[in-house]
């Protein structure tokens, strides 16, 4: 097994599978009355939050805490880091206090490299700046696979400001290395350039959402950021909406086994219209009840749990 | 004191025995000379350098002028030209002629001041740029180095100005829209790394409007740290035209790739960033055939708490004066004729440093030299390095060429690969 989980490129196809095929395991385990597992008792998890995030810390809380892990949580605000503390002074901390493994959200993309310098313990990427998100990478994939029973040659549309997103580049990565067909659509201002040398060359790039949607068997819509328009990425956010907005109409285009994803947090008539995101289709909530599996997964998989 | 260079190489030739006597090249034996067994040893001009950080005033933690001053001897360098980003910036005399004294105090090198474009570079208002030049310390190189001189009207009007005393601007080429929150050389590894991207036309398109500039008023223009394969190509063009234009290629420019930023180690950010492998072949071509004038180190010392975090939080910079001439020598091979024009020669000219970048063959030459020792090699250890800071992206790499020893007018700064006071 892998020592950290810094990026979905550390994922081989076989790994991937595994954490998938755990995370099918640990689901099976919150049906029961008793959640929880002994198989990280004595051990002592960090959440190492430097933005704000509602979703994934509580996530990662729930999954270590279903593993019977200490958790600690580290926010940047009401911390030494507001202090100005450095991320290497934080982390010598943390390994002073035999942290197993450090769940850490940052703004400056690689902050998760830099901290496997300086702890022992393993090092997961919550998301780290423009960079990647690797365990929203495996848990849409995992989402995919319950919905769909498959990931190899699935055909998956990512939609919408891919320059700025880290679940697009993990999601890339991942669903490519597990034999997906991962188109990227947005208008060119946010589709980086060289997409496919640069990540995973069978990556296809298109900026008509209308002909890519019928051909889709997933839809993954990105949160697109109204401060974008302010830097020329877009004129307005209407005329965003018109163009890349999933709304009723393309999602009737849509096959009809075929799923819609968000990671959220969503700007609903912005990306995606209110009808679309409630619709039976969309796979959003469930996104949110299998992120705690995957990321138990990885946790139980990185700690060696027995 | 006067010394005797025993069976040393100029430039490569026939090995001879050269005096040393009152600051000059002898052209005769001189009675009493310390022997300095120079069998094997190449003699170069000493090395000058257009383009040093020696941060102080201000930073006086990450270098000093006299620490930078070590480092530069023992790169084999007899002059530096500082760059003007201090704290307070070199835009008035007061600073310039500070920086100045510091350089003769320390009396390892020749440290000559560059002075600010504009005040506080702000790029908003022309600093005095007369004032600095009649000032003790003489300067004749303007620069807004960290900033580019954006505003085109102001880099006209600088570019004109200093006419009046054959000054110089050199630029920082990178237009600031272009490159705002940039991190990286925009390409495949910035998309695959998710760091904001530095894209080479913000470079290339503030080099195309200056050399236009430049010869509209017919002025002189040096560009800073050229570091991508189409600034070449603007600088050929404008080289043929005859438009006064030189340009400086930093030693890392020369060697290191993009691919570095993969681990998210600041020590390989630098600004200009590096670039790909095709750039780099660019630059070494542009350097033999002369597009490119100078090898400038871009020397940037930093402490370390600026580099040791994220990446995006690290300061650009590298530190060059001690590692300059063995790069060059591990890029170029022992082309000693064009190491001494790119590295002493064109430098010592465009910096109008008189009395550096001399014929030693020549008796009566001012007696700046270094002494290398091509056969020797060594590994770059940080903690070794004379500079107070440690930020080499070198670290642990064997390079050719050992600086022995360095001579200053005549005195030696340099003996035995050691500072000599």
């Amino acid at each position: 097994m892998i020592k950290h989980l810094r990026s979905a490129a550390d994922l081989d196809a076989a790994t991937a599978t595994l954490i998938l095929d755990t995370a099918a395991e640990m689901a099976a385990l919150s049906g029961r009355e008793v959640k929880k597992l002994p198989a990280l008792r004595g051990r002592t998890v960090v959440n190492l939050f430097y933005e704000d995030s509602t979703r994934t810390r509580i996530s990662f809380e729930a999954a270590a805490k279903r593993l019977s892990a200490d958790v600690i949580n580290f926010s940047a605000k009401g911390s030494s880091v507001s202090k100005g503390e450095s991320l290497k002074d934080t982390a010598l901390t943390l390994q002073a206090m035999g942290a197993d493994a450090v769940v850490i959200r940052h703004p400056a993309s690689g902050a998760p490299h830099r901290l496997a310098n300086w702890v022992e313990g393993s090092v997961v990427n919550a998301g780290d700046g423009t960079h990647e998100h690797p365990t929203q990478a495996l848990l849409d994939a995992y989402t995919m696979r319950s919905r769909l029973g498959r990931l190899d040659g699935l055909r998956v549309a990512i939609v919408g400001d891919v320059l700025h997103s880290r679940v697009a580049r993990s999601n890339v990565l991942l669903l490519t290395t597990l034999g997906a067909q991962v188109t990227v659509v947005g208008p060119p201002t946010l589709i980086p350039l060289n997409v496919a040398a640069a990540l995973s060359a069978s990556t296809k790039v298109s900026y008509d959402l209308d002909s890519v949607i019928p051909d889709s068997d997933v839809v993954m819509m990105l949160r697109v950021q109204t401060e974008r328009m302010q830097d020329s990425y877009f004129p307005s956010s209407r005329e965003y909406s018109r163009r890349y907005g999933l709304d009723l109409r393309r999602m009737k285009q849509m096959q009809e086994h075929a799923i819609v994803m968000h990671p959220g947090p969503m700007n609903r008539g912005m990306e995606i219209a209110p009808e679309v995101a409630d619709s039976p289709r969309s796979t959003i909530v469930e996104q949110v009840a299998n992120g705690v599996s995957v990321r138990m997964a990885v946790l139980y998989l990185l700690l060696g749990g027995k | 004191m006067a010394y005797l260079l025993k069976g040393v190489s100029i430039l490569g030739a026939a090995p001879v025995d050269l005096y040393i006597e009152k600051g000059v090249i002898s052209g005769k034996p001189v009675d009493g000379a310390t022997v300095v067994d120079a069998t094997g040893l190449i003699a170069l001009p000493g090395l000058v350098d257009v383009h040093t950080h020696l941060r102080e005033p201000g930073r006086e933690d990450a270098e000093t002028v006299e620490t930078g001053s070590r480092a530069a001897a023992l790169g084999g360098y007899t002059a530096v030209c500082a760059m003007a980003n201090t704290s307070p910036v070199a835009d008035t005399a007061g600073v310039v002629e500070q920086v100045w004294r510091l350089g003769r105090e320390a009396g390892l090198v020749d440290v000559q001041p560059i002075g600010a474009v504009t005040v506080g570079l702000a790029g908003k208002q022309m600093a005095e740029l007369g004032a600095m030049a009649t000032s003790a310390a003489n300067v004749r190189i303007f620069s807004d180095d960290g900033f580019c001189v954006a505003d085109p009207k102001l880099m006209r009007r600088a570019l004109e100005y200093v006419k009046a005393f054959d000054g110089v601007i050199a630029q920082h080429a990178e237009e600031p829209r272009l490159t705002e929150g940039a991190q990286m050389h925009e390409g495949e590894v910035s998309t695959r790394l998710g760091l904001t991207g530095w894209p080479a036309v913000a470079e290339e398109a503030i080099i195309a409007r200056d050399v236009l500039l430049a010869e509209h008023v017919g002025s002189r223009l040096h560009v800073c740290h050229v570091s991508t394969a189409g600034s070449v190509e603007v600088l050929r063009q404008a080289k043929a035209r005859g438009v006064r234009v030189t340009a400086e290629v930093t030693p890392h420019h020369l060697l290191l790739t993009d691919e570095l930023a993969a681990g998210y180690d600041p020590v390989f950010k630098v600004n200009p960033p590096l670039r790909t492998a095709s750039d780099v072949a660019a630059l070494r071509q542009a350097v033999l055939d002369g597009v490119i004038d100078v090898v400038a180190t871009d020397h940037a010392p930093h402490a370390v708490q600026d580099k040791e975090c994220e990446w995006s939080y690290a300061r650009p910079g590298m530190l060059g004066l001690e590692t300059a001439l063995p790069i060059v020598l591990s890029v170029f091979g022992p082309q000693w004729d064009l190491i001494a024009d790119r590295m002493s020669i064109a430098p010592a000219r465009i910096a109008g440093l008189d009395g550096h970048g001399g014929d030693l063959t020549q008796a009566g030459t001012p007696a700046n030299l270094t002494l290398v020792d091509p056969a020797a090699s060594w590994v770059v250890d940080p903690a070794g390095l004379a500079s107070r800071s440690r930020n080499t992206p070198y670290a642990g790499m064997t390079l050719p060429g050992r600086i022995v020893a360095t001579f200053l007018r005549g005195e030696a700064t340099v003996l035995d690969g050691k500072v000599a006071k």
